[in-house]
């Protein structure tokens, strides 16, 4: 009987969460159930974080199981998400600042809700996103920032996709640390999100809207 | 080598055998939300009560700092730095990113200022370098590049090279530069810590330069910041580093530890000293 995968990968056990992702697949269950309990485990790890109860290390290393866990789980998952895709995202920490684990974060929540997302990295520069965007046809993209030096180069993102006659073809929207709705407003963006679920429900809506 | 940095009437001496410089970090809005809204405000006698607490806690040289969203530096950093020049008399260091704003500070400040800083990207050393030139300033040389900030030490060694030879063919004596490894996170890489060490060890024995370090940022996101801190600051300056960007106040007691134990500290006067006045209190 396989253990508690919520608690185990929140504990940052890794093998024994990897074993027990492992004996679920091996016994049938359904990825997408897996990947529900390791979005539940992180999201313990980020309270215990802001509780000051995990540092940075602890971070880090819950984004490197977690990864384990998604390639163990993804070529499982490949056909039977195919068929659902629900949209294309462009995903980036903009130029600047190579903050990622809370990008990872959203990236991941994207992914098992159905988006087929483009993640171009860490310090992307604005250019980068512009190709991205032409090149998948992605109808959504996603800043994501923590320093305060990316306030700006999400405006200088947002009007690189403006000056490639890109802004009414896409919606993009921002998150990170220091974001907020006064930050939206000055990159011209077109939402903030304050977590990852607020990512994938401001896709949901976009998407839905098209 | 002996590099030099004064205030009208404070002269202070980096070098090898001399007591470890010490510069207070704190004047810098960085995370701190009050001198953040302080400085937006115009608002400057937080900065004064922290230039004043830092001098009375054994800060040699202070640096000063006011880069943060919705500030004007260009306006700010002079203004900032007179206001402190007029609380304390010991030199200082001009902080920020910006050569326009280094210029307008660099045209209030009375003696030889620290400049922080260059780095090796091509904008930057072609707009500082000739700064520190044209007003007899001291620089210190950030490790990084297009590129970043270097994972290895052997990066970080060569673009200490490329500062050093660059400030030399604008005009700059081997003294007025100031080499700084760049202390990242180990939190958020374990082998940093090693390769800034290092780095330090190389850029000493291969330019002979001084070295600074602006250690704090080895503890973030860790518990027990101190703790580590001063693990790091003590190997730092075995390894060469000669002057260092800290919160005085913490850093000290160690310090001057360490300096009495490198024989930087003859018949143990600075040691002593800290600590009558410590027990008078
Ligand atoms: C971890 C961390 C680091 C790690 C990053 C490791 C990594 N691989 O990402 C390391 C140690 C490398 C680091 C380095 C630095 N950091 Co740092 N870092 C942090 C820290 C502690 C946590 C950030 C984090 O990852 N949180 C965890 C995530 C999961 O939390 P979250 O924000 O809630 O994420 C959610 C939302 O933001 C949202 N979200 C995120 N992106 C997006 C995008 C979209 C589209 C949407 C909808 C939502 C969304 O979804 C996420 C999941 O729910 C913060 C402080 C803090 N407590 O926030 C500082 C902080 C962000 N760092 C800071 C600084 C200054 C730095 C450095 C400059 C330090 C230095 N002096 O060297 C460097 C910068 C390097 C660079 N060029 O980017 C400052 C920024 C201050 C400022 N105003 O600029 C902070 C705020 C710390 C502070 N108080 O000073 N840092």
């Amino acid at each position: 009987m396989a253990g508690d995968l919520v608690s185990t990968l929140a504990d940052l056990k890794e093998k024994e969460a990897l074993g027990i992702v492992q004996d679920r697949l091996s016994a049938g269950d359904d990825p997408l159930s897996i990947l529900d309990d390791a979005r539940r485990a992180l999201e313990i790890v980020g309270k215990r974080f802001a509780d000051s109860e995990y540092f940075i290390p602890d971070l880090v290393y819950s984004g490197e199981i977690l990864k384990g866990i998604t390639d163990m789980v993804k070529p499982k998952l490949a056909k039977a998400a195919e068929v659902k895709r629900l949209g294309k995202v462009v995903m980036g920490t903009v130029a600047g600042d190579i903050h990622d684990i809370g990008k990872d974060i959203v990236v991941f929540m994207l992914d098992v809700s159905g988006y087929e997302v483009y993640d171009l990295g860490v310090d992307v520069p604005a250019q980068k996103f512009v190709e991205k965007i032409k090149e998948s046809g992605a109808p959504i993209v996603g800043l994501s920032g923590f320093l305060a030096l990316a306030f700006d180069s999400m405006k200088e993102t947002v009007e690189a996709i403006k000056a490639a006659g890109l802004r009414d073809k896409v919606k993009v929207m921002i998150g990170g640390g220091q974001m907020s709705e006064e930050i939206r407003k000055y990159t011209g963006a077109d939402a903030y999100g304050k977590d990852a679920m607020a990512g994938v429900t401001l896709a949901q809506k976009w998407v839905g809207a098209k | 080598m002996e590099t030099r940095v004064s205030s009208p009437a404070k002269e202070v001496i980096i070098g090898d055998g001399q007591p470890t410089v010490l510069i207070g970090e704190r004047i810098n809005p960085a995370g701190k939300k009050k001198l953040a809204e302080a400085l937006k405000a115009g608002n400057l006698e937080i900065v004064c009560r922290e230039a004043l607490a830092q001098a009375q806690a054994g800060a040699d040289i202070l640096d000063v700092s006011v880069g943060t969203f919705g500030v004007d530096e260009v306006t700010l950093l002079p203004q900032v730095v007179q206001a402190v020049m007029d609380t304390v008399d010991i030199p200082l260091c001009l902080d920020s990113a910006n050569p326009e704003a280094l210029e307008a500070a660099l045209k209030v400040y009375k003696g030889k200022p620290l400049i922080n800083s260059v780095t090796g990207e091509g904008h930057s050393l072609a707009k500082v370098l000739p700064l520190v030139k044209e007003y007899g300033a001291v620089v210190i040389g950030l490790v990084q590049d297009e590129e970043g900030i270097p994972k290895d030490s052997e990066r970080r060694v060569a673009i200490a090279h490329k500062i050093v030879q660059r400030a030399e063919a604008a005009g700059i004596a081997r003294e007025d530069i100031i080499i700084d490894c760049l202390a990242s996170a180990v939190g958020a890489d374990t082998s940093s810590g090693l390769a800034v060490i290092e780095a330090i060890r190389k850029i000493k024995a291969e330019l002979g330069v001084n070295l600074t370090l602006g250690a704090s940022n080895v503890s973030f996101g860790l518990p027990d910041r101190d703790l580590l801190n001063n693990a790091f600051v003590v190997m730092a300056v075995v390894a060469g580093v000669t002057c260092l960007i800290v919160d005085v106040a913490k850093v000290r007691p160690i310090i001057l530890a360490a300096d009495l134990v490198l024989a930087s500290d003859k018949r143990a006067r600075r040691y002593i000293e800290a600590y009558r006045q410590h027990h008078k209190q």
